[in-house]
C-alpha cells in the first residue's frame, strides 16, 4: 500500500487536534480571564483603569493599592475574624462528625439505622428554612453579632458525618477487636486506630468545611452588625457599597479575599474534588 | 438452648453498653442538630401561620393569611418568575458547557491538570469576590465584556443598570461560577463508562459523534439527571451573587425568591410571612428531590 492517503489523513487529524487544543485552551483562558483581570486591575493606577480600549498590563505596578485598601477598610481584622470562624468550625466538625460517624459505623444500639436515615434526611432541608428560627434562638441567648453566632450552628454536619461513616465502614474491624481484647476503650479505638487511618477522609471534610465557611456570606450578613466582627466576605461586600468606583482598591480587596482560598485549593485540590464527587454520590 | 440464651444475654449486655457509648458519641451532634435544625424546621412551620415582628413579644395566629398574602402579592409572582428565568437560563447552559468540557478532558490531553484547575477555579472563589470582579467586567464604558463584544461589532448594553440585560448578566456570571462543580461530577460519570464499549463501537465503525450519542449520553443519563436536580435545587436558592452583583435590581428585575425571603425576614422583620416563603421554597425543593429519588429507583 502506498503511504499517500494516510499522510493526508494525518494532516487532517493534526488539524482537528489543533482545533481541539485551540478550543479547550481558549475556553480555559476565558474562564481565567476574570481572575487575571482582577489581579492586573488591582495593580493599576486609577487613570489607567478608566481608559478605553482597556489595557491589560499596568505601566508600573502599584503595589501600594493593597496598602491603601487595607487602610480604607480593616481587612486585616476581617481576615482574623474569617480565620477564627473557619478554623473553629472546621476543627469542631472534625470532632463532632468523627464521633457521630463512629457511633453509626461501629456501635450497636437500638434505632441506629432509623436515626442514621433521619440524619441523611436533614440534608434535604434548605438553610433558608432553618435560618429564621436559628437567628431567633441566637437572639434569645444574646449571641447575635459574635463569633459564637457564626461558629456554633455550624458545629455539626450531616454531610460530614455521612462522609466519615462511609469511610470508617471500609476499615477492617479486626484492628479494633484485637485492641478491645487488650482492654482498649472505644474512645481510644477511635483516636488511636480509626482516625489515623482516616486521614484522607478527614482532609476532604476539613477542606470542604474550611472553604465553605470562609466563603460564606449570607449568614454573616444576617447575624453580624458591628464593623469589627465582619468577615472578609461581608467586609468586601460593604466595601463595594462604599467605594463604588474605586476599582483599584476594590480589586485589591477581592484579590485579598480570594488568594488564600486559591492557595489552599491548589495544594489540596485532590481532596476537594473527592469531596464534590462524594457529595454527588450521597443521594 | 442454654448456649444460645447465654449469647443472647451477652449481646444484650453489649448492646446496653454500646447504647451508652452511642449516646456519648452522638451527643454533640444531637444537641446542635436539635437546636439548629430540628427545632427550627418545626418552629418556622409554626411561624408561617402566625404574624410576628420579632422585636415585639406578641405573636398572633393568622391561619393561612401569610400564604394567601404570598399568593396575592404581585411581587411574589415576579420573584417566582425571575427565579424560573434564572434557573432555566443557568441550568441547561451550565450542563451543556460542563458536559462538553468534561467530555473533552476525558481523553488524552496535554496539560489536563492545568485545564481542570482552570475550569474549576471559579467554583472555589467566594461569590462576593466573584461578583465584585464581574461588576467591573460589566462596566458599560471600561468593562472587558463590552470591549470583547466591540470586536464583533456589538455595542454592549449597560449590563447591570438596564432591566432587560441585568438578568442575562447574572446568568452568564452564575454559569461561569458554577460549571466547575458539574464538570467534576460529569468527569466522574464519564470515567465510570468502560472503555470496552467505545472500543467495540470503534470496531463496528462508529465515529466520535455516534459514540457520543449512542454510548456516552445513555450511559451517563443517571449522572445527568442527578446533576440536573442538584443544579435546579441550588439555583432556586441563589442569593449571594444576586446580592452583590445586582442587589435584586434594577427595578426588581433580578430579585429572586431567596432575596425576597431575606428582605421580608431581615429588613422588614416579618418573620411569619418570611417563614411562609421559606416553606414554599422547602416544598418546591422536596418535590424535586422526591422526583429524583423516584427516577433513580425506576432506573435501578
Amino acid at each position: 500500500m502506498p503511504p499517500m492517503k494516510p499522510t493526508a489523513r494525518t494532516i487532517l487529524h493534526i488539524n482537528k487536534r489543533t482545533l481541539f487544543y485551540l478550543f479547550i485552551y481558549g475556553a480555559a483562558l476565558a474562564t481565567l480571564a476574570p481572575f487575571i483581570w482582577m489581579v492586573l486591575t488591582s495593580l493599576k493606577d486609577l487613570n489607567e483603569i478608566f481608559v478605553y480600549p482597556p489595557r491589560w498590563l499596568p505601566k508600573t505596578f502599584h503595589f501600594e493599592n493593597y496598602a491603601r485598601a487595607f487602610q480604607a477598610a480593616p481587612f486585616g481584622r476581617y481576615y482574623l475574624n474569617s480565620l477564627v470562624v473557619a478554623v473553629a468550625v472546621t476543627i469542631g466538625q472534625l470532632i463532632t462528625c468523627s464521633m457521630a460517624a463512629f457511633a453509626f459505623a461501629r456501635l450497636r444500639f437500638r434505632g441506629r439505622d432509623a436515626l442514621f436515615l433521619l440524619f441523611l434526611g436533614t440534608m434535604m432541608i434548605p438553610g433558608q428554612v432553618t435560618m429564621i428560627p436559628t437567628f431567633m434562638v441566637l437572639h434569645w441567648i444574646g449571641w447575635i453579632d459574635s463569633y459564637k453566632a457564626l461558629i456554633v450552628p455550624g458545629l455539626a454536619s450531616a454531610f460530614g458525618t455521612f462522609l466519615l461513616r462511609q469511610f470508617f465502614m471500609t476499615i477492617p474491624r479486626e484492628l479494633e477487636e484485637a485492641a478491645y481484647i487488650d482492654g482498649c476503650s472505644k474512645w481510644r479505638a477511635l483516636w488511636h486506630i480509626i482516625l489515623p487511618l482516616s486521614r484522607p477522609a478527614l482532609a476532604t471534610l476539613a477542606i470542604f468545611t474550611f472553604m465553605g465557611v470562609f466563603n460564606d456570606f449570607m449568614w454573616a450578613l444576617i447575624v453580624l452588625s458591628s464593623e469589627e466582627m465582619r468577615t472578609v466576605q461581608l467586609g468586601l461586600a460593604i466595601f463595594r457599597d462604599r467605594y463604588l468606583t474605586e476599582w483599584d482598591l476594590m480589586m485589591a480587596g477581592s484579590v485579598t479575599a480570594t488568594l488564600p482560598i486559591l492557595v489552599v485549593f491548589f495544594f489540596a485540590q485532590k481532596y476537594f474534588i473527592k469531596g464534590i464527587t462524594l457529595s454527588g454520590l450521597k443521594e | 438452648m442454654t448456649v444460645t440464651r447465654r449469647t443472647k444475654t451477652a449481646s444484650n449486655r453489649l448492646q446496653g453498653r454500646d447504647g451508652l457509648h452511642a449516646l456519648l458519641f452522638l451527643s454533640p451532634t444531637l444537641v446542635i442538630f436539635t437546636t439548629f435544625v430540628i427545632f427550627p424546621v418545626f418552629f418556622s412551620f409554626y411561624l408561617s401561620f402566625h404574624q410576628w415582628n420579632m422585636f415585639s413579644s406578641q405573636t398572633s395566629f393568622v391561619g393561612l393569611a401569610n400564604y394567601s398574602r404570598m399568593l396575592r402579592d404581585p411581587e411574589f409572582w415576579t420573584v417566582v418568575k425571575n427565579t424560573l428565568v434564572y434557573t432555566l437560563g443557568t441550568v441547561p447552559l451550565n450542563m451543556a458547557i460542563s458536559l462538553l468540557v468534561a467530555f473533552m478532558l476525558n481523553q488524552k490531553v496535554f496539560g489536563k491538570k492545568f485545564l481542570r484547575t482552570a475550569f474549576f477555579a471559579p467554583v472555589i472563589i467566594s461569590p462576593v469576590a466573584a461578583a465584585v470582579i464581574w461588576r467591573w467586567m460589566y462596566d458599560p464604558n471600561f468593562g472587558l465584556v463590552n470591549y470583547m463584544l466591540s470586536f464583533a461589532g456589538i455595542r454592549g448594553p449597560n449590563w447591570l443598570n438596564e432591566s432587560h440585560s441585568a438578568m442575562f448578566a447574572l446568568i452568564l456570571m452564575a454559569v461561569w461560577k458554577t460549571m466547575g462543580t458539574n464538570m467534576v461530577l460529569f468527569s466522574a460519570g464519564l470515567q465510570g463508562i468502560p472503555d470496552t464499549y467505545y472500543e467495540a463501537a470503534e470496531i463496528d465503525g462508529a465515529g466520535a459523534w455516534t459514540k457520543f450519542w449512542r454510548i456516552t449520553v445513555p450511559l451517563l443519563s443517571p449522572t445527568t439527571f442527578f446533576i440536573m436536580v442538584m443544579s435546579l435545587i441550588s439555583s432556586f436558592q441563589a442569593f449571594d451573587v444576586v446580592y452583590v452583583l445586582t442587589s435584586g435590581g434594577p427595578l426588581g428585575s433580578t430579585k429572586v425568591l431567596v432575596f425576597y425571603l431575606y428582605e421580608h425576614a431581615f429588613k422588614f422583620f416579618e418573620m411569619g410571612y418570611a417563614s411562609a416563603i421559606a416553606y414554599f421554597l422547602f416544598i418546591t425543593l422536596i418535590i424535586l428531590t422526591l422526583l429524583q429519588i423516584k427516577f433513580m429507583k425506576s432506573r435501578v
